[in-house]
């Protein structure tokens, strides 16, 4: 990866185009606006030539890394690899030219993808019907957590305001209750990094609407005690949600309907495959059990039983509506031409191969690494940093950020750090299924060679990376003294 | 049989159990209770190879009808570079995630830099974050940005001439988030100016959301609006469409303080609705509220020029329940099309886009005014879209448009249509739509030619 300075409004010269439009052949222009509803200068965008543009974004590209690039061990974010022909799928006229508003008769075939892949989805987490509107994860656990709320609002239960998350969720759970008027309560976590149950059982009352869970949680591990958990949140009238962030560990193994989960949602661009974009867009579907069916989000898929038709309907009992249309479609054909690809042959060896990688990597590294939790992980494992970190000599004292980009100079993306928050030094590290052998024996010999360099060269960590396109940059100052946009130097 | 996305061998998996000291691969699920394991068979398909992947795919997409699209309602059938594809299909930017590692991802950083500036420039705001996921939820997030920005205050009055879908999405959030919404219906095909300022005048409004170019495609004229928000301590939100504002009074310009909104305008293709790309820009003083990524500018340990994620504190992974948003994934690959679609365009490019528009739209509107089956419902300024009153009813009228292969003439209430055209659309097009309308409902040499 080279340095490439340029920013594209570098390039502009007065006059120059990029653009090729027919004239205009109409008698009328937007210049008969009245001139109070005109803009009155031109917005400043770039001037460009076409293969200026392309030259531009093609050398944008080779400063970013990608599952395509190399292994991107990001912990709870299902870096896996992206099949090509889902991509070719979703660019066919016939899908991408489709208006959302069309009568349902004309889009029968987009209408069938739909309702198959949400039948799909249904059968392999153990709900009974799912919503593919929301458009990423923590859009689907706002969905979800409406959904927990609608419940409780439709029976007269107006005083269950709060949920309880654990102190080991993702970020974006507590987020999303406040963003649906929830308070949330947080619960402890035990020394062997599970959800203490009896803190747990001590905050539940009529108060509570329901529990956000991560099975596996954060630290990889499996909720043994899930259903201990699940009858005693049940039983104080509360819902269980599941955050399917986590979902790959147990795809084809394990249903979160089958461990008592009310509603959950799934993360397309993690367990199924569809890439990441940079951020998005991704998918995160929700499904429900029977009995809170009627309050998915409108608008819904709905099959004719006599005519084998299908339509598209609003739901009055809602929980209301959460997408301008029906979410990311484009996303959406990717995992449908996934699932097809993997059939349920395959299906049942997602989860076992991606929790065979992780164990792998674990045990090859936890003489080096600090394992605050020795027990066997699912798809995932957390490190508390290095074993050996020089720690309080200052001059040679080594971190986890120290770690983590020296890792990005053999060659790898790193993992996510100081995540969770249980631990200072976190190191959350996930290899997915379709890595090789060779692959994490590659990373493994490279995280060793890191942890010798701590002790006989801690520079060389201090001062890393040295191989990538820039080299630590001031996030301090740039949040201090916020740069947002480009503004040209005036002469 | 293998499978070509698992490269694990028969020696792979027994010399990785070994090193993790099991001796079967049941043992990796030795922690899962034994009856919450799924014994029982998947109701999906059987794999299939990509050659059947392919003619799946084809059979479902002949299912489809392709139709002339001459419909908007919040999915504009534009033009889309070919750069475009070839760009969003690089896989270093199409196979990253989320930029957090800057020194690796000064591809994406960069590019959002350039849609951060991109999106201030065309909408007159200072600043823009990295995106969010459609217009509908961008709406939602101006909404409760406003009421976050004003503290106490937890009311927001909404136009009626937003949208439908946007309507609905944003009193959604608000039920769940304890925002009282008021919604004024129009006047005249517009917002009704003078009951918001009386509703202004209570003092107790955080915030006023209204469209740049309302659900009958007609431009809003918002003279003295600001002025009577922000007397009364409120803030003026916009719901704009990107591509019009190369040509149309910015949100800036009319004194907004946020502007939301969908551009899916600017080169993404329809998708049959997603996805898109919500979009959310904010005046300096308040994008320290500013929901989402945001992108700045710094410089790294040799001083060169780089860029990261910044302000972060306001995010959910740090903040957890005290944060702007729960935003986390957005439409990043999204801002990528439309920072190219912008950059081939310039200020010419879409100016040219909206003259096409504009001459195009008006041509029919004179060309379906001519068949006599219609009557002017507003008489006001539009761009692309506008809504007639038809003699037709509404459902004759929709079918005789599909039976001739196009979409138009979405019901907006009553006798009332909408069309919309784009550059996408020839004349031919328009005078087949105006003609296919009059032979089956008038007189078939009225309209052609908009006579």
């Amino acid at each position: 990866m080279k340095y490439y300075d340029k920013l594209i409004f570098e390039l502009s010269e007065e006059g120059r185009i990029g653009f090729s439009l027919p004239d205009n052949p109409w008698a009328d222009s937007s210049d008969r606006i009245p001139a109070g509803l005109r803009r009155s200068v031109p917005p400043e965008l770039p001037q460009v030539s076409e293969p200026d543009v392309v030259r531009h974004y093609v050398n944008l590209s080779a400063m970013n890394f990608g599952v395509d690039t190399g292994f991107y061990p990001l912990g709870s974010c299902t870096m896996k690899y992206n099949p090509k022909i889902d991509e070719e799928m979703s660019e066919y006229p016939g899908f991408s030219g489709i208006h959302p508003l069309q009568p349902a008769e004309t889009v029968q075939g987009t209408l069938r993808i739909y309702h198959e892949l949400a039948g799909w989805l249904s059968s392999l987490t153990g709900m009974s019907a799912f919503t593919l509107n929301p458009f990423a994860g923590a859009h689907g656990e706002l969905t979800g957590l409406m959904i927990m709320r609608a419940f409780h609002i439709s029976r007269g239960d107006l005083k269950r305001t709060k949920v309880i998350v654990p102190d080991s969720a993702h970020g974006t759970n507590p987020a999303s209750a406040a963003v649906c008027g929830l308070e949330v309560v947080q619960v402890r976590s035990t020394a062997e990094g599970l959800v203490d149950t009896d803190d747990l059982k001590s905050k539940l009352d009529d108060t509570v609407a329901g529990i956000m869970m991560t099975n596996p949680n954060t630290l990889g591990l499996f909720e043994k005690e899930i259903r201990q958990i699940c009858d005693a949140v049940h039983e104080a009238g509360g819902l269980l949600y599941y955050d399917g962030a986590n979902m790959n560990a147990l795809l084809g193994k394990v249903r979160p309907g089958d461990m008592g989960f009310d509603i959950m949602h799934l993360n397309l661009h993690k367990t199924f495959s569809t890439p990441h974009g940079g951020g998005g867009p991704g998918s995160g579907p929700v499904g429900v059990t029977q009995r809170l069916k009627h309050l998915l989000p409108s608008p819904s898929v709905v099959k004719s039983p006599e005519t084998g038709r299908f339509a598209i309907a609003d739901n009055p009992e809602a929980a209301g509506r959460i997408s301008g249309f029906m979410g990311n479609f484009g996303v959406l054909m990717k995992a449908y031409a996934y699932i097809l690809m993997l059939g349920k042959q395959n299906v049942r060896k997602v989860g076992p191969y991606s929790v065979l990688a992780a164990n792998y990597i674990k045990e090859s590294l936890k003489d080096k690494y600090r394992l605050p939790i020795p027990s066997l992980c699912k798809h995932e494992f957390v490190f508390d940093g290095l074993i050996e970190a020089n720690a309080g000599d200052p001059a040679r004292e080594v971190t986890t950020l120290d770690v983590a980009k020296r890792l990005l100079d053999y060659g790898f993306h790193a993992p996510t750090i100081y995540f969770p928050l249980l631990f200072h030094q976190s190191i959350m590290i996930e290899p997915t299924e379709t890595e090789s052998k060779e692959t994490l024996d590659a990373f493994i010999q490279a995280m060793r060679t890191i942890a010798s360099e701590a002790v006989t060269e801690p520079d060389l960590l201090k001062n890393a990376p040295r191989n990538t396109p820039v080299r630590r940059p001031d996030e301090t100052g740039a949040a201090t003294r916020p740069k947002l946009v480009y503004r040209q130097d005036k002469p | 049989m293998g499978f070509a996305y698992f490269p694990h061998t028969g020696e792979d998996i027994r010399a990785m159990l070994e090193r993790i000291g099991l001796g079967s691969m049941d043992g990796l699920y030795a922690d899962v209770p034994a009856d919450m394991l799924f014994n029982g068979e998947f109701e999906i398909p059987d794999a299939m190879s990509e050659m059947e992947v392919r003619r799946r795919f084809k059979e479902l997409s002949s299912m489809n009808t392709q139709l002339v699209v001459f419909c908007g309602s919040g999915a504009y059938d534009h033009y889309s570079p070919s750069v475009i594809k070839s760009v969003i299909s690089r896989s270093e930017f199409l196979t990253s995630y989320t930029p957090y590692q800057a020194e690796v991802s000064q591809g994406t950083l960069r590019y959002i830099f350039e849609f951060q500036t991109m999106m201030a420039g065309l909408t007159g705001m200072d600043c823009s974050n990295a995106s969010m996921y459609d217009g509908p939820t961008s709406a939602a997030e101006a909404v409760m940005m406003a009421v976050n920005c004003t503290k106490k205050k937890r009311r927001i009055l909404l136009s009626g001439t937003l949208l439908p879908q946007v309507l609905k999405v944003v009193a959604t959030y608000c039920h769940y988030h304890g925002i009282t919404l008021t919604e004024i219906p129009p006047k005249d095909g517009v917002s009704d100016m003078e009951t918001m300022e009386k509703e202004l005048s209570s003092g107790d409004v955080a915030g006023v959301l209204l469209p740049g170019i309302n659900r009958f495609g007609i431009i809003e004229d918002m003279t003295g609006l600001a002025d009577a928000v922000h007397a009364s301590k409120a803030l003026l939100a916009v719901y704009s469409d990107p591509s019009s504002l190369a040509v149309i009074r910015t949100p800036g310009e009319w004194g907004a303080d946020i502007v939301c909104g969908d551009a899916q305008t600017l080169g993404i293709p329809l998708n049959f609705g997603g996805p898109y790309l919500g979009f959310l820009c904010c005046r300096q003083d308040y994008v320290r509220r500013m929901p989402g990524r945001i992108v700045g500018e710094t410089s790294d340990a040799d001083g060169r020029r780089c860029h990261v994620l910044t302000l972060q504190a306001r995010e959910q992974h740090i903040r957890r329940e005290k944060a702007t948003s729960n935003i986390c994934s957005n439409q990043s690959l999204m801002a990528l099309y439309a920072t190219v679609y912008l950059s081939l365009m310039g200020p010419q490019g879409l100016k040219r886009v909206n003259d096409l528009c504009y001459g195009g739209a008006h041509y029919l509107h004179s060309g379906l005014l001519g068949t006599g089956l219609f009557t002017e419902a507003f008489d006001k300024p539009f761009l692309k879209e506008f809504v007639l009153k038809s003699k037709i009813p509404v459902e004759q009228l929709q079918k005789t448009l599909l039976d001739a292969g196009i979409f138009g003439a979405l019901s907006c209430g009553g006798d009332l249509v909408s069309f919309c055209v784009t550059e996408n659309r020839t004349k031919e097009e328009i005078d087949r739509l105006v003609s296919a309308v009059s032979c089956r409902h008038g007189d078939c040499r009225r309209g052609i030619d908009g006579n």
